[in-house]
């Protein structure tokens, strides 16, 4: 094997094979404070560790959601939360057989000489940190590299950069029993065409997969968390769900191999119901699948629970229905079987999208 | 799309998943002058232009033979020779169904610095001679990659030429109409374990599939012909479910699914033993998005030459055996082999040869 030979090899197939169980996909719920700070800006709601707590038990304690989710990817400090009445919310997850998963990387910096590419930090120390959150109750992690689409964008420096950091990141979990998300998330921002957006991501994935083999990681034990093929956000150009799915597809199976147990996508700027319904179109397509195909959304997931809750108490149950729809529509759409008939929430099909979106 | 847009496009998808159908798979012919001298030498037959002719005319017109197979690689004398009542052979194997392939390269040299590493000559001009062989009707070439497993090889650098040849040799003959073949081949010789054989192979395709897509050749339109995950020649064999399991899961992590069929080569293995290992891999419950299938030279011939050993009153027989194996191996690539393909001569004698150039 060139993968190298890790104590926890079993544990991290299973687990990785389970977050792609049909019918499931992992809630992104990772935001960190800064950011879940400008969410909380949208509703009025004061960013303080009781607000933030109290989201959180909402999502994970929404009647009937957990069995449509096999992870959650969190915060730290949400790692370490209990509900109101002192569960610990690791313990919740388990309890309700979610995975829990803890986003490790620490943002992005600036690559000099480029035009505003970015590398993402967090290797410093990242093998003690991965075996502090195994010991918490994580059994995976997530960490987001970015790339841009422009005239010269991306370049080889961050297309490699942000490769060969994913993949001393992915190896570095696997050494500590945690199943390393790889995300290199191209941001959608453009006015580029799907057929450039295919390219882009079909030259970035094999970089990734060069450097995961370079770097003996087993690939059996990782998740991939890829953009979906799309046109830019400002293209004129508008596309049926179904072509963004043979797209989509087409760019993974000249990328992805076969060992890889489930491709987790990210929602990027998509609606709520956008996102749900190319996720659909992409398990209705027919052609060579080798790997799950479910989702991993963060505001796609949330943004109607967020409207619906609005930081009160009293609108609890009404955000927790809001956030069941979404779940259970997503689980629809890993199967194929998704119809169009969630109860759109309020911003259900609103854009998501923010022009370089930093987390 | 990170491939290239060739006006070839849908015929190389179309042709090399033809290739791939179940039942089916290819027969290597395309040993060179010298190389088919060593093989006529050993059946004490004089190596001249007619009984190179004679021996591809006794395996073109074997009967039953042509159904089993969807493509046969030629050498170039070949592609233009013809049977003893004047058919081109391209057309004997066109109207059975069977695409005619061409081998391009042009062996190899050391890599200076290494010890003993080769890489891979033939691009210049390959454009051209693309162009010459799809007019004469090839529709797929063949480029045979190299290396070997050692205390310190295969070298990165012999990784990464092989595998940039490999990937330039490939767009160029897209670019001309044929389907290429990828064969980085990495020779059985050592007395190395299987794990090793597994971790070579897994570095070596990751490498190539790198260069592949560095060069932006379409993937659909392509088919990988590498080596079966083995021990080495001097290392104590394991049983063919062992084989299928170690080469199966290095092709899961490292061969993209647009790759429509994977054609193993047979390396030293003797008739059987290849047969037998291609049969265990399509019995295996496991993702497999690439048809598996076998691409032989010597494990579809060895049989068949010794029956004819030259002699016009042997061809009937030799045929046979030709026919024996072809049947033995479309099973094979369904699963379906019972081990019960009647033994030629030699049908179970290694054809291993330490070093091995064609």
């Amino acid at each position: 094997m060139s993968c190298f030979k890790s104590k926890f090899a079993d544990e991290l197939i299973a687990n990785a094979a389970y977050i792609g169980t049909p019918g499931k996909g992992i809630l992104a719920a990772d935001e960190s404070t800064g950011t879940i700070g400008k969410r909380f800006a949208s509703i009025n709601v004061e960013n303080v560790e009781s607000n933030r707590r109290a989201l959180r038990e909402l999502l994970f304690t929404t009647p009937g959601a957990l069995q449509y989710i096999s992870g959650i990817i969190l915060f730290e400090e949400t790692l370490y939360q209990k509900t109101a009445s002192g569960k610990p919310f690791v313990d919740v997850m388990k309890e309700a057989k979610v995975l829990p998963g803890i986003k490790v990387d620490k943002g992005t910096v600036e690559l000099a000489g480029t035009n505003g590419e970015t590398t993402t930090i967090g290797l410093d120390g990242l093998g003690e940190r991965c075996k502090k959150y195994y010991e918490a109750g994580a059994r995976f992690a997530k960490w987001r590299t970015v790339l841009k689409i422009g005239a010269n964008e991306p370049s080889q420096l961050a297309i490699h950069e942000n490769a060969y950091g994913l993949a001393r990141y992915a190896v570095i979990c696997q050494e500590n029993g945690l199943v390393p998300i790889v995300e290199p998330e191209i941001l959608v921002d453009g006015s580029h065409d799907i057929e450039k957006c295919a390219y882009v991501t079909e030259r970035v994935l094999a970089a990734c997969y060069k450097a995961l083999n370079d770097h003996h990681v087993i690939l059996e034990g990782t998740l991939l968390k890829p953009n979906m093929v799309t046109p830019g956000s400002d293209s004129k150009s508008k596309v049926k769900p179904e072509v963004i799915a043979e797209h989509t597809v087409r760019a993974l199976q000249r990328t992805v191999p076969a060992a890889v147990p489930a491709v987790v996508f990210l929602s990027g700027g998509q609606s709520e119901e956008q996102a749900t319904v190319n996720l659909n179109a992409i398990n209705q397509l027919k052609g060579k699948k080798p790997w799950s195909l479910t989702f991993s959304y963060g505001r796609a997931l949330q943004q109607s629970t967020l409207k619906a809750w609005g930081g009160k108490e009293e609108n609890v149950e009404k955000a927790q229905k809001a956030f069941l729809a979404r779940a259970k529509a997503n689980s629809e759409a890993t199967l194929g079987g998704y119809k169009g008939d969630a109860q759109l929430g309020e911003g259900a099909s609103e854009s998501l999208h923010v022009e370089d979106y930093k987390y | 799309m990170s491939a290239f847009t060739s006006k070839f496009a849908d015929e190389l998808i179309a042709n090399a998943a033809y290739i791939g159908t179940p039942g089916k798979g290819i027969l290597a012919a395309d040993e060179s002058t010298g190389t088919i001298g060593k093989r006529l030498s050993s059946i004490n037959v004089e190596n001249n232009e007619t009984n190179r002719r004679n021996l591809r005319e006794l395996l073109f017109t074997a009967p039953g033979a042509l159904p089993c197979l969807s493509g046969v690689i030629l050498f170039e004398e070949t592609l233009y020779q013809k049977s003893s009542d004047g058919k081109l052979f391209v057309d004997i194997l066109k109207e059975g169904g069977v695409l005619p392939g061409i081998k391009v390269d042009k062996g190899t040299v050391e890599l200076a610095g290494t010890n003993g590493e080769t890489t891979t000559q033939g691009l210049d001009g390959l454009g051209d001679r693309c162009k010459k062989y799809y007019e004469a009707g090839a529709r797929f070439a063949k480029w045979r990659a190299v290396l070997k497993i050692g205390e310190n090889e295969p070298s990165e650098l012999s990784i990464h030429e092989n595998a940039y040849g490999l990937a330039r040799y490939a767009v160029i003959c897209q670019e001309n109409g044929l389907v290429p073949i990828v064969e980085p081949e990495i020779l059985v010789d050592g007395s190395h374990d299987i794990q090793k054989c597994a971790a070579v192979t897994e570095r070596v395709l990751a490498a190539c599939y790198k260069a592949l897509s560095d060069h932006h050749v379409l993937l659909e339109g392509t088919l990988l012909k590498p080596n079966m995950v083995t021990p080495g020649s001097d290392s104590p064999k394991v049983s063919p479910e062992v084989i299928a399991e170690h080469t199966v899961r290095a092709l899961q992590r490292t061969v993209p699914a647009a790759v429509p069929a994977i054609v193993f080569l047979s390396g030293g293995q003797s008739e059987e033993e290849a047969t037998r290992n291609l049969n265990a891999m399509n019995q295996l419950k496991t993702k497999k998005p690439w048809s598996l299938s076998f691409s032989f030279g010597r494990a579809l011939q060895q049989s068949t030459l010794k029956t004819w050993s030259g002699k016009e009153e042997n061809v009937k027989a030799a045929q046979e055996a030709l026919y024996v194996r072809c049947k033995a191996n479309s099973e094979a690539t369904l699963g379906t082999y019972k081990g019960d393909a009647k033994l030629g001569d030699g049908a179970a004698e290694s054809l291993h040869v330490k070093d091995y150039k064609y």
